[in-house]
């Protein structure tokens, strides 16, 4: 019966995401305030809608509901709760529903603070979102309803897919589509900006927050993705340029550009027609992710089984929203102009220059990761690219970028004067390059041009950002949250560029084979197998190995890495044991049994690793940081008085 | 209207048709599609389990329906299916020839046999894997279902359900009165 009610559920919420979609963009065009007032109850019931049917599923898993088709493929009486609840992203049906709900939760967020902006303008946005909403509904019920029966039900369970089972993965998804679905109100803003035809000299002050906010919980989902991806996969690795990694990381970089070309709009009223594009763009290269992770177009470790209805559908979705959307900006951009210059070495210059390369940046990622469709386009089979096209391309866009950050965050607005002059900043410059030289030839020793250019990059980012606020400290003067913000999220982006240079140059990896008691070196450290002893797990058998790190003879510690073999999929999953000393990494994973005792054994040294996951976390926290600012809050406590001031009908806009 | 707005929609819409092509390519090819369905399998030739001096191979085969099932004792997954095909071969409608891949010690497999039944109508080894090789077997377990011509008609890359084995197998079978009855197989 439950069940039912689920599905009924999102029925109900299909057609209040038509009404909010009708009223949201209809009403304020024919200029029915009423339509336009009724927006927002739209709102309120399709997210109650949505969160039912997710508690009914939800409530499905940790009940053992197995008449239910979904939760019988992705679930077993043997699965632990936590992983119970996290079956519900576990595969396609249930991770679509998450998708919906995330978006019904921020479509609420946008209705409850928007209460303040213009009352027509507030609609269309939320008009936009229901159509988005709309869609993946309709996608839902036609191609996915996770609340199919399954007659008669099953004695148990398949079982929740064995990657899946483990605290990072479980929630990775939930993070990563939150700031997935956060780009959408960013494209909503600029679909209503167009749809009105002008863009409010504040618009950019209230599209700012949001773009923020989904684009810290895209940097975190990232990183749980690939800090995940390193201890469980087994390899040791952290990126392969895989295309459902890629289809997460192309909307950050283009979110990172519009949170830069945002602020441009905010306070010189430029690039507007260019950050409507970055609006549109982030939330289309996260629409693109979705279709390429769903409808099997594109092989991956990470896909989903390949279904080309589902393909179809999220095509001609796609067709009809993107190309919407950029068919309103060919028609409506053209009249947002701005007038007013600025010069060369201005920071509007430099921010200009960050855009450029993000989105190059980019496009040269969407190129590599589309290499295999546009080869088959061309008549060419399989065409495929890895690291060794990604890198360079990459690095390409990315060094200038980070040369020209230092700088640009000194320059002015409109004047082409450096802010502080040009001799503290090479002095620094001098400063980072001794010390990338000193850590290269001191510590880690070896000759590594790439680790001596992102060493001296990153202290020099480190060292520029931090001397405003420094100088500022020193004279007694105020710091907004929104400086110490983008400061943390610079540093934080040095730190990251530190790390993978660090990572990539001194990573010692060595494939062994070991009989129990026998030991072998790699990268100074040497790992000598005890034994491996036989394990039972809730719902799997394991094998752990124990494993004994010592240097020059000095004991470090010792390690335990696992394979878990699953029960009911008879799948295996490898869980690597790591210790890390001082931020180096001392990882080892188990792999076959050779047989007569002996095992195959993948031994790495990762030095500097812990700061590839600081990093982004301090972006993450910058990110947060800047949307408690003052400027915000104060802004909304404006806006709050001005309309109880003048809340007579038909308020000015 | 300028000429330079409209250059997002043209990139957009090319992007568009290269997602169409790739979406009808997919539908052509399947990801998991062996490449060596709808050809003559490779020609194979394997020492027989219980007694090594004899072999079975293609030629023999020719003329008749038969799966190529490739299993080993060290296979968790070869396990589970392990009673799909005991319930299979009750069907008999058509042979199930076992290839033992990988195992170093022919007594390993017998005893597996013995402990959990044979589902086989001849099972062969393959220790070095060089039929594995030319066949693209990936993991096991993998089964093929050849014709009798000799083409392979279908290649389960995994473990064969009874869903499967009724919808992916005997789907694929000439009617039942038109299959000879089952033969006491190469030997």
């Amino acid at each position: 019966m439950l069940p039912e009610l689920g599905h009924f559920a999102l029925v109900l919420a299909l057609m209040l995401a038509g009404l909010q979609a009708f009223f949201g963009i209809v009403g304020p065009a024919l200029g029915r305030d009423r339509w336009v007032a009724a927006t927002t109850s739209a709102v309120a019931g399709q997210f109650v809608m949505v969160a039912t049917a997710v508690g009914i599923l939800v409530y499905a898993f940790v009940n053992f509901d197995f008449s239910v088709l979904y939760v019988a493929e992705n679930s077993n009486s043997a699965l632990p709760l936590m992983y119970r609840i996290a079956a519900l992203w576990g595969a396609h049906e249930g991770s679509l529903l998450l998708w919906i709900f995330l978006l019904a939760v921020w479509t609420l967020a946008v209705a409850i603070v928007s209460r303040n902006l213009p009352q027509r303008f507030a609609a269309r946005v939320l008009g936009v979102l229901g159509v988005l909403s709309f869609g993946f509904l309709l996608f839902t019920l036609a191609t996915s309803d996770p609340f199919r029966r399954l007659i008669p039900a099953a004695a148990d369970g398949r079982d929740l897919n064995p990657l899946l089972q483990d605290p990072g993965l479980a929630v990775h998804p939930p993070v990563l589509y939150t700031g997935y679905v956060g780009l959408a109100v960013a494209f909503s803003f600029a679909c209503a900006a167009m749809l009105e035809g002008r863009m409010d000299p504040d618009w950019a002050r209230w599209t700012r927050p949001w773009t923020t906010a989904a684009w810290a919980f895209l940097t975190c989902g990232i990183t749980l993705g690939s800090w995940w991806s390193y201890y469980t996969l087994g390899w040791g690795g952290y990126w392969e340029w895989d295309p459902v990694e890629n289809a997460s990381f192309m909307p950050w970089l283009v979110a990172t550009a519009l949170i830069h070309s945002l602020a441009v709009t905010e306070k010189r009223g430029l690039f507007k027609s260019w950050t409507l594009l970055l609006a549109i763009l982030g939330f289309s290269l996260s629409l693109l992710g979705t279709f390429l992770v769903r409808s099997g177009v594109l092989v991956s470790v990470h896909s989903f089984a390949a279904d080309p209805d589902r393909g179809r559908f999220i095509l001609i979705f796609l067709g009809l929203v993107i190309g919407g959307a950029l068919t309103l900006y060919a028609w409506r951009a053209p009249l947002l102009k701005s007038n007013v210059g600025f010069d060369l070495l201005s920071r509007e210059s430099f921010l200009l220059f960050n855009n450029i390369l993000l989105v190059v940046a980019a496009a040269t990622v969407l190129g590599g990761t589309l290499a295999p469709l546009i080869g088959d386009t061309m008549g060419q089979t399989s065409l495929s690219v890895g690291a060794p096209y990604f890198r360079p391309t990459f690095l390409l866009a990315m060094v200038p970028l980070l040369l020209l950050l230092s700088v640009g965050i000194h320059a002015n607005w409109k004047r082409g004067r450096l802010e502080v002059a040009a001799k503290p900043l090479l002095v620094i410059l001098a400063v980072a390059v001794i010390l990338a030289a000193a850590a290269v030839f001191g510590v880690y020793g070896g000759r590594h041009a790439l680790a001596i250019t992102g060493f001296a990059i990153g202290g020099w980012i480190i060292l520029s950002s931090l001397l405003d606020p420094i100088d500022r400290l020193r004279r007694h003067l105020s710091l907004s949250r929104a400086v110490l913000g983008m400061t943390l999220a610079h540093i934080g982006l040095a730190v990251a560029v530190i790390a993978l240079s660090g990572v990539e140059s001194y990573t010692s990896e060595r494939d062994i084979a070991l009989g129990t008691g026998a030991s072998a070196q790699v990268g100074g450290y040497d790992f000598k197998l005890l034994g491996t002893r036989a394990l039972e797990g809730p719902n799997y058998s394991a094998t752990r190995a124990t494993v004994v790190v010592s240097r020059d003879g000095r004991m470090i510690t010792t390690l335990y890495p696992e394979v878990r073999q699953f029960w009911v999929q008879q799948q295996t999953r490898k869980v690597a044991g790591i210790y890390n000393l001082h931020g180096t990494d001392l990882f080892i994973a188990l792999g076959d049994d050779l047989g007569a005792g002996r095992w195959s054994l993948r031994a790495q040294i990762r030095p500097l690793i812990t700061l590839l996951w600081l990093g982004p976390l301090f972006m993450a926290l910058g990110g947060a940081l800047a949307l408690s600012d003052r400027r915000y809050r104060l802004e909304r406590a404006a806006a709050r008085a001005s309309a109880s001031g003048a809340a007579a009908p038909g308020e000015a806009h | 209207m300028s000429p330079r707005f409209l250059v997002p929609l043209g990139v957009f819409v090319l992007l568009v048709i290269v997602l169409i092509v790739g979406l009808n390519h997919s539908r052509e090819v399947g990801v998991l599609q062996s490449p060596l369905v709808g050809h003559e399998i490779p020609d194979w030739e394997l020492p027989m389990l219980t007694d090594p001096a004899k072999s079975l191979g293609s030629r023999e085969l020719k003329g008749q329906w038969y799966v190529l099932n490739f299993w080993g004792t060290w296979c968790y997954a070869c396990r589970a299916e392990h009673n799909t095909l005991l319930q299979a071969q009750h069907d008999a409608r058509v042979q199930i020839i076992g290839v033992d891949w990988k195992d170093e010690n022919s007594a390993d497999a017998l005893d597996w046999l013995s402990r959990l039944g044979n589902p086989y109508t001849q099972v062969v080894t393959d220790k070095a894997g060089n039929t594995a090789i030319d066949l693209g077997v990936a993991a096991a377990p993998e089964s093929f279902l050849v014709n009798p011509q000799g083409v392979i008609v279908y290649k389960e890359p995994g473990v064969i359900t009874p869903q499967s084995w009724q919808h992916e197998f005997l789907a694929r079978l000439p009617p039942q009165s038109s299959v000879p009855a089952t033969t006491a197989g190469g030997s």
